[in-house]
């Protein structure tokens, strides 16, 4: 027999390069320009905002899987991404100890709890946003705008409404397309959003099914509506919510006709809220209603395996 | 039936993975390997009954010479590979890990030709089959299913279309895309013979697009006129892993699927890898059954890889000295292809027929990283050509649910290995997977054990 110590292992013996960690970071790249954005558009406090949750979150995860005796999953990046999304999902002026709240629901109650990454069934930055919106309903929707914007509102810190809750015609598609206008840090600049969706793209992160679908849905339920489509889809979280949110692989389904369904379903309840409920968004309920339905979907649209024959009525197993 | 076409351009198939193709050995001429000092040939190198030694310790044998054989219908007969004598009859370890006879002959360098060797006559199809049987011809592709079944068709299905499949999609091995280039006469030749005993009207020669010198070469051949009803054409297909998967071949050359559980033929194909074509050529011309073969050596560890034509039964040892032996210390020694093939427990193991690569591998590529948790990214799913869901088979694997493994279609699994090499999080996908069919088919076995005991 050979010293030489061999492994034995099942195939296949290659893999890919591919990891975790590269895909989190890649969703961290794609964020850049929206993170940047939110910098120089409300300045300052929102790069705290995105360093405190971004913190919080590693932290919040290291000393969740330290307390729980698991082997620590910082390195794979994804709490930052979680911490970045959920800073994104916030207006500039909140107190920054709600966020760090926000960051503790996100991570260990909706993460953690459930088993950590890929066990949880809804979205962690989505659900820590809902709980502050309903624990916090005046600080999370105390919107600001940024100074010389056509919004009236010149001086910084001064409250104003969204697009979507705003006067018809307040905002020009370029105030949306660029930021200016009101809303949660990193909803407000539609360009930065859409190169990050486009980065993820051509990444292969993500199938642009989902923020296809999505904002079709969205459009046409517009159309329905009698609402402008273009604004509807600009404007508020709908970018951010489709490109970002609804395509987190955890809480969406893995099947091609799963992610039509899925994103459609999303689409069609952020429309219905933002048309009959007396909140002006609906973007996060929406995603988070259809998170909880991934597992029924994904039953419904099992693909159709090569040589699948359906059994002739009467024909024995 | 329906008028045969040729497709212009492949059918679209689905999933695979873009593996790196790593051919390092596809422009190096194929070496011939001097007679070994001792080969071992165990008595099973097919799938089927295992065979019976013909020869006992001591006897004098010859190349070519039947040395064990079966009588069951699912086998093939093994030969002496060097002439010499009979050393031994021992057991040892397959690369599967199970304990089986092995003849050992010790060679005398003479390589005498046994009288037996001689061109067999055939005039019709059963001579045909007799012969392919007596050549011991396995499938050359890695299966090693008995070729001589393979041809024997049974009589309630029409075969309509042959394949014959120099996909050879895994990466490193390169054996199949120098027989193409070696000896496309043989090729072209095998094909004939087969397509006229069996009535076949329709060849489709399947290769890689990555294998443009192959492609043209078999191509000029087709087209000198040796094919004047003009039935057999390549068709360059995508360079993804498993195109040369039978059932994902016979999808991108005609369109069909083989039914879930059923055989190529189902969906009127005969598929046959391009090393046992062209071997049936040269075995009705010289007589000669399947005592070598070719086969690449390669991976990092490997000094100069190349393609070698070894006697079969050669150590695998002695087959990596004679290329220049390792360049550093092996940590993984593969029989068949990075994705599909078998890893070795240690290099004293035997050339076996349906053996068409031996790869080594040093540390850095020989270590695999520690899986970590799903993320449901889908990768998997999107890679699986089966269309399956390997995350969903691997938790039904993980908790040996039967009802959940066959309502995914568990059985359907070719264990091409894709899932696991496209997930991010490194997870044993068709490892785990594997242990699920064994689990269903253990089922299988008990409810029949159980229904038979029942009658009783």
């Amino acid at each position: 027999m050979m010293e030489n110590k061999l492994y034995v292992s099942s195939s296949p013996h290659i893999r890919s390069n591919n990891s975790t960690r590269r895909i989190m970071l890649d969703v961290i790249i794609a964020l850049a320009p929206t993170s940047v954005a939110a910098c120089v558009i409300f300045g300052f406090r929102a790069a705290v905002l995105i360093a405190v949750c971004v913190a919080t979150c590693v932290l919040l995860e290291f000393l969740a899987r330290k307390v729980m005796k698991r082997e620590s999953t910082v390195g794979d990046l994804s709490a930052v991404v979680t911490g970045l999304l959920l800073a994104l999902n916030l207006p500039v002026d909140i107190n920054p100890l709600i966020a760090m709240f926000g960051c503790l629901i996100a991570i260990v109650v909706v993460k953690q709890m459930f088993g950590g990454i890929g066990m949880n069934f809804v979205n962690p930055a989505l659900a820590a946003r809902i709980v502050l919106l309903v624990s916090f309903p005046s600080a999370m929707m105390h919107w600001v705008t940024v100074k010389g914007a056509p919004a009236k509102a010149v001086i910084d810190a001064t409250t104003s409404a969204t697009p979507l809750a705003a006067e018809k015609g307040t905002y020009s598609y370029v105030d949306l397309l660029i930021g200016r206008c009101g809303g949660s840090i990193g909803e407000v600049c539609a360009i930065a959003l859409i190169i990050g969706g486009i980065y993820l793209v051509i990444r292969r992160v993500i199938s642009p099914i989902i923020p296809c679908v999505y904002l079709a849905t969205a459009g046409v339920m517009s159309l329905i509506f009698g609402l402008n489509p273009v604004f509807q889809v600009l404007a508020g979280g709908m970018l951010l919510g489709a490109i970002f949110m609804a395509t987190d692989y955890t809480t969406s389904p893995v099947t091609n006709w799963g992610k039509v369904i899925y994103a459609a379903g999303c689409g069609l309840l952020t429309m219905l809220l933002r048309t009959y409920s007396n909140m002006p968004e609906g973007v996060s309920f929406s995603i988070l209603l259809m998170n909880i339905l991934v597992p029924l979907i994904e039953r419904m649209t099992a693909p159709r395996t090569l040589g699948f024959v359906k059994k002739a009525k009467g024909e024995k197993k | 039936m329906d008028q045969l076409s040729f497709p212009k351009k492949p059918y679209p198939t689905r999933g695979g993975v873009h593996a790196p193709h790593n051919k390092h050995t596809a422009h190096k001429e194929t070496l011939v390997m001097p007679v070994p000092k001792m080969v071992a040939l165990p008595m099973n190198q097919h799938i089927g009954a295992p065979c019976v030694p013909l020869v006992k310790v001591g006897d004098t044998v010859d190349v070519g010479q039947c040395i064990a054989r079966s009588d069951a219908f699912v086998s093939a007969p093994i030969h002496a590979s060097v002439s010499g004598t009979v050393k031994k009859i021992d057991k040892i370890t397959m690369p599967d890990g199970n304990r089986l006879d092995a003849i050992f002959i010790e060679s005398d360098g003479e390589q005498r030709v046994s009288p037996d060797v001689k061109p067999p006559e055939v005039e019709s199809l059963s001579e045909l089959l007799t012969a392919v049987r007596e050549s011991g011809l396995v499938g050359l592709g890695g299966a090693g299913f008995p070729t001589a079944v393979k041809l024997n068709i049974p009589a309630d299905k029409t075969v309509d279309t042959m394949i014959v499949n120099v996909a050879e999609c895994e990466p490193y091995i390169t054996s199949d895309h120098r027989e193409a280039l070696e000896n496309g006469w043989d090729i072209i030749s095998g094909i004939i013979t087969v397509k006229e005993f069996l009535g076949i009207h329709r060849v489709i020669v399947g290769i890689e697009n990555n294998k443009p010198d192959a492609i043209k070469a078999l191509r000029d051949i087709v087209d000198n006129s040796l094919d004047p009803e003009d039935e057999i054409r390549v068709l360059p297909l995508k360079a993804t892993y498993p195109q040369g998967a039978e059932k994902i071949l016979i999808k991108a050359c005609t369109g069909r699927e083989v039914p879930m559980g059923g055989l190529p033929s189902d969906a009127g194909c005969l598929v046959m890898n391009v090393g046992s074509i062209a071997f049936i050529a040269r075995y009705l011309k010289t007589g000669m059954p399947l005592v070598s073969r070719r086969l690449t050596v390669d991976g990092s560890a490997i000094k100069e890889p190349a393609n070698v034509i070894v006697p079969i039964g050669t150590p695998i040892k002695d087959v990596i000295e004679f290329v220049g032996g390792y360049k550093e210390e092996p940590k993984k020694i593969l029989m068949g292809g990075p994705m599909m093939g078998i890893a070795l427990p240690c290099d004293e193991l035997y050339v076996l027929k349906q053996n068409n690569a031996i790869l080594a591998f040093g540390e850095k590529e020989a270590k695999l990283a520690e899986p970590s948790a799903c993320i449901r990214c889908g990768k998997c799913v999107t890679s699986c050509p089966m269309r399956l869901l390997p995350l969903e088979l691997c938790n039904a694997s993980e908790r040996r649910d039967e009802e959940a493994l066959n309502r995914l279609n568990a059985m359907n699994c070719m264990e091409c290995g894709c899932c696991s090499f496209t997930c991010p999080a490194k997870r044993h996908l068709v490892q785990t997977i594997r242990l699920g069919k064994a689990f269903l088919n253990q089922k299988k076995r008990e409810q029949i054990a159980q229904s038979k005991g029942g009658k009783k």
